[in-house]
């Protein structure tokens, strides 16, 4: 008895030292130079955290979990070696997906050793939060690799549908936790938790899946939180909420950066609720690769502004060639990177990264538009809303007030767009009309391979 | 008096995240989120004590599978997001 005891107590401080490992490692996190060791200190506290939790006196046989590892392991690990940085997004949707199912899973083993009301409480919680963080970035997932439509799916009486499914969680919630031993109550609380994950992220379109993602992400922590709260485990609560609170902030980061709140995101599908009314005039002037060259071999300072559409084109690799042609000729090149640029949360950087473009060349919005008036040619790659003037200046467009990169300011204005079918949104954008504007058609990553051969 | 007690960690430990993540860069952003999946499979430690009961019973399947699933975040989160920040380099850092 003695011993076991003993055992218990090294169980849990190994816990408080894997707690206080994940905190150094976050925050380490906060800059660029010492974010690959905090990752490392994170890992490590997971590796003490899985020791300790071996050693559970309660455990008798080892071979499930040795198989679960393996298993875990292998599709993990082929999959963070073999994931595009473009894909990025899909990925940590998947993982998003993996970990509230992983939470439902416990919740609902919780079950035998379920005891008191409150453990039914947290029992419930768990298996809602994480059965809905499952389908929903099943969801997200399709959506972001394109394998289902990308567009927001509404239909009549979704409203009510919704409602009822609601109602339907709290009453088989209710149910549950007054008589626990009855399991219809439990998989009507899976299975409904399950549908309204699905039914939450279908009328969401993809340009909004930024704030989605990062919903999601902290919901997959706030799962991890209640299982920790059923099985009576401190390390999932501290690791759970660490990773909830680091979704939410994200959360609010992106809503800020489109001027929406939360719940006009998560309610209304994008463009509905208001009707553009902007009225573009002037006209829109092509030009050729051979004459940007001429302007922006004149260029000492460029600014690059990247969107979804260097992503989906794969021209970060070309783009960081032409930047380092601009340098060569005397040019200071820097990028500017909106907050929401991409489809998930610095999306634009990693891409940028991983074409060994030097992360003090990114600078964030304010910064790049605080120099926009010195800039002589600011290149346009693929973004369209978030350098939308008319978010500053037309009280009519979808998108006032939404901050944006001000890059109409800059001398010249090159925007490279496959053509002039509106974007996602379906928002006019007044931008390609300007004086100062001139539009690079074709493939961005062609465009600016062009712009390449120019320079040499 | 344990509810109170595991209440008051959560408290403590949702402060602290707000405080470290609003540090984060947003250069960053993308390897936090993938980070954070790592550390979501914080789960396994929970799936392992339920899949080892040697009890051929449901509980212990649904933890076997509660463990392959948080494990292939851990392994593949902390994996994708060291290959990530390996790439961010400074300005004139020898590569």
């Amino acid at each position: 008895m003695e011993t076991a005891s003993n055992l218990g107590l090294v169980i849990q401080f190994a816990f408080v030292v894997s707690g206080g490992l994940f905190i150094y490692g976050l925050k380490l996190l906060g800059s660029a130079g010492t974010a690959r060791r905090g990752n490392m200190f994170s890992a490590i506290g997971m590796l003490v955290a899985v020791a300790a939790a071996l050693l559970d006196q309660g455990i008798v046989e080892y071979q499930w979990i040795l198989l679960g590892f393996v298993v875990g392991a292998i599709i993990g690990g082929a999959v963070a070696r073999m994931v595009q940085m473009t894909s990025m997004p899909e990925m940590v949707a998947l993982f998003n997906g993996f970990g509230g199912l992983a939470s439902l899973l416990v919740g609902w083993a919780a079950i035998t050793i379920a005891d008191d009301t409150f453990t039914s409480v947290t029992i419930v919680l768990s298996i809602l939060i994480g059965g809905l963080t499952f389908t929903g970035s099943m969801v997200a997932y399709g959506k972001l690799s394109e394998k289902l439509g990308s567009g927001a799916l509404m239909f009549k009486g979704q409203q009510v549908v919704n409602s009822l499914i609601v109602l339907g969680i709290l009453v088989s919630s209710v149910m549950f936790c007054i008589e626990p031993a009855n399991s219809q109550w439990l998989y009507l609380v899976i299975g409904l938790s399950l549908l309204f994950g699905v039914m939450v992220v279908v009328p969401i379109g993809g340009a909004d899946m930024p704030v989605v993602i990062s919903l999601l992400n902290s919901y997959s922590g706030l799962a991890a939180c209640a299982a920790g709260f059923a099985i009576n485990n401190n390390i999932l609560i501290v690791a759970g909420s660490l990773v909830g609170a680091s979704g939410i902030i994200l959360t609010q980061i992106m809503c800020k950066a489109m001027n929406r709140s939360l719940s006009n995101v998560l309610f209304s599908g994008f463009g509905s609720a208001r009707v553009d009314t902007t009225e573009v005039e002037g006209e829109i002037k092509p030009i050729s690769a051979e004459d940007a060259y001429y302007i922006l071999e004149a260029a000492t300072t460029v600014a690059i502004v990247p969107g979804y559409g260097m992503a989906v084109a794969q021209a970060q690799h070309v783009v960081k060639e032409l930047c380092e042609l601009l340098e060569k000729n005397g040019a200071e090149v820097n990028f500017g990177i909106h907050p929401v640029a991409g489809r998930m949360p610095g999306h634009m950087n990693v891409l940028l990264a991983e074409a060994d473009v030097p992360y003090d060349q990114l600078l964030e919005m304010d910064d790049i538009n605080s120099r926009m008036e010195n800039v002589d040619v600011a290149i346009v790659i693929g973004a369209n809303d978030v350098v939308n003037p008319a978010a500053r200046e037309n009280e009519g467009s979808p998108i006032y007030g939404m901050p944006v990169i001000n890059v109409d300011k800059a001398r010249t204005v090159f925007v490279l767009k496959r053509s002039m079918a509106s974007g996602f949104a379906g928002i006019e954008n007044p931008l390609f009309y300007k004086d100062n504007t001139r539009m690079l058609f074709g493939d961005a990553k062609e465009s600016i391979a062009g712009l390449v051969r120019e320079f040499s | 008096m344990e509810i109170v007690f595991l209440t008051f960690i959560l408290m403590l430990s949702i402060f602290l995240g707000f405080e470290l993540i609003t540090k984060v860069p947003s250069t960053l952003h993308t390897p936090l989120m993938s980070g954070a999946n790592a550390i979501s499979g914080i789960t396994v430690v929970g799936a392992i004590g339920l899949a080892g009961t040697g009890q051929q019973d449901l509980a212990n399947w649904l933890g076997a599978a509660a463990v392959a699933l948080a494990t292939i975040n851990v392994v593949g989160g902390y994996l994708v997001t060291d290959r990530m920040l390996a790439m961010f380099k400074k300005k004139g850092s020898s590569q």
